[in-house]
């Protein structure tokens, strides 16, 4: 839906809202991006001069650990200055609108947002307020999108399947409430994968989402069949109204990706998780740990891809 | 007007490096012309010098003129520059911008013992004070040159228009 207000009049990255309608020459280009930031990430120093003077303001409207630590990370990893806002005990607590913050922190020479807010569409809005040198990149928004997390999840399929044209990917779990999901549904499709699956019960699935090109399976054995990628999604308790589900238990019983569902898959299978993980929810233990999991290099590799969108969006107001 | 032929540029180069080579020496080469030049000297050479890949794009002084270079490839140096003699290769060397910015990146992995720059072609324009010690050919050009190489390997010097 934003893809123009995304890229500029010569087609570069101007913010990140969503991968959605991007071409896979922006994801290309990202991932390509990143992987020279890994080597910086491997060096003693792990700095790069790239964003020298630059303010960088993360504005968390909604919990976060990974994200927000990583973005932080990222920022300064590009010599940028980061300025972590407390939303809970910032003035949108006493009655300042969303626009208001933004042009507050806006006069104070800020170059980038950040944005994670629990309602969809948020980091859009700021994005089509904000002055032509300020760059908004989305760290999440309600269920809409999660597109930096959808990015480090292909930089990790393509690091470890070398490229996305013969793979079978099962995207598994609380399906309705992730934009995790939606993201990666939306990148898997742009980069050419020929067969994405949803495994999920009924209640968990978003009522159109044959509608994004995917299989969508209602068991774990056959969902994980013969797959080169497993994404084991969170189940998102704090997202739950209503009872859509009997209990974690018997959630894990059906849902929970064990050692014998794992051997369904393909011998050289890869198993992914955006974390936080729920062990013996949706994931065994022994898998979280286990041979075939990816998921800490995962995070590494989520450094490198922030850095990439940063300096493409930052480098594109040039 | 008639350039000269690279392949006899980086016999020469050879021919001045090697009397000052030492048993710490590694070559950096610039990509994409940089990495052609010192591959070609390394053959030349011989014995074993350990060579690296630089790519200046996350260095470079223009990055908030024209944004990011979109084909950045990874710098790889697999030897340790602490205490090194490094020896910077280059294919073309005018303004000396792309030469501070690679020094730069290189003291991010350490701290060397001396640089010192071999370039094919001074094409002079210096916008900065850098000078190289090794030069296959000074040329007076007022135009960009550049290194180019073939499907078998082979070398040659083309004239490009200006592109500012």
């Amino acid at each position: 839906m934003s893809a123009n207000l995304q890229l500029t009049e010569d087609g570069r990255l101007r913010h990140l809202l969503t991968l959605e309608g991007l071409p896979a020459r922006i994801l290309t280009q990202i991932l390509d991006t990143a992987e020279s930031f890994v080597s910086v990430g491997e060096r003693e120093i792990k700095k790069v001069p790239l964003l020298r003077g630059k303010a960088v303001f993360n504005l968390f409207f909604e919990n976060s650990t990974r994200t927000r630590t990583t973005f932080e990370i990222a920022a300064k990893r590009l010599s940028a200055d980061v300025i972590n806002l407390n939303i809970a005990t910032s003035a949108t607590n006493k009655g300042e609108t969303l626009l208001d913050t933004v042009a507050n922190l806006s006069a104070m020479q800020a170059d980038m947002f950040v944005v994670r807010h629990a309602s969809s569409g948020a980091p859009h809005l700021i994005a089509r307020h904000v002055a032509p040198h300020i760059s908004v990149v989305n760290a999440g928004d309600g269920r809409c999108a999660h597109p930096t997390q959808g990015l480090l999840d292909m930089y990790t399929i393509r690091h470890y399947k070398g490229g996305f044209h013969n793979l079978r990917v099962a995207i598994v779990g609380d399906v309705l409430h992730s934009r995790v999901a939606r993201s990666q549904i939306h990148a898997l499709s742009i980069l050419g994968c020929p067969e994405i699956r949803v495994v999920a019960p009924k209640t968990l699935l978003p009522r159109d989402v044959e509608s994004m090109g995917v299989h969508v399976h209602h068991k774990m054995e056959t969902g994980v069949k013969d797959c080169d990628v497993i994404i084991m999604l969170r189940l998102q308790n704090e997202r739950m109204q209503g009872a859509l589900l009997p209990s974690a238990g018997e959630y894990y019983k059906f849902w929970g990706l064990t050692e014998d569902k794992l051997k369904l898959a393909r011998p050289d299978a890869i198993v992914m998780h955006p974390g936080p993980m729920n062990r013996g929810v949706e994931i065994d233990s022994g898998v979280a740990d286990g041979k075939h999991s990816v998921i800490l290099p995962q995070v590494t590799f989520g450094i490198a891809v922030r850095m990439a969108v940063m300096s493409m969006v930052t480098g594109s107001n040039a | 007007m008639n350039l000269p032929d690279p392949n006899q540029l980086i016999d020469a180069l050879a021919e001045q490096i090697r009397p000052n080579l030492m048993p710490n020496t590694a070559m950096l080469g610039i990509h994409t012309g940089g990495v052609w030049v010192m591959e070609a000297l390394a053959e030349r050479l011989g014995g074993d010098i350990p060579c690296g890949v630089l790519d200046i794009a996350f260095y470079r002084d223009d990055f908030s003129r024209i944004g990011l270079h979109p084909q950045v490839k990874p710098s790889s140096i697999p030897f340790d520059v602490e205490g090194r003699n490094i020896l910077l290769v280059d294919d073309v060397l005018y303004t000396g911008r792309t030469i501070r910015a690679a020094m730069n990146l290189v003291f991010d992995y350490g701290r060397p013992n001396r640089i010192r720059l071999a370039v094919l072609v001074d094409r002079g324009g210096r916008e900065l004070p850098i000078c190289a010690h090794y030069t296959g050919a000074t040329l007076d050009l007022g135009q960009h040159i550049c290194l180019v190489r073939d499907a078998e390997g082979r070398f040659d010097l083309v004239l490009k228009e200006e592109a500012k």
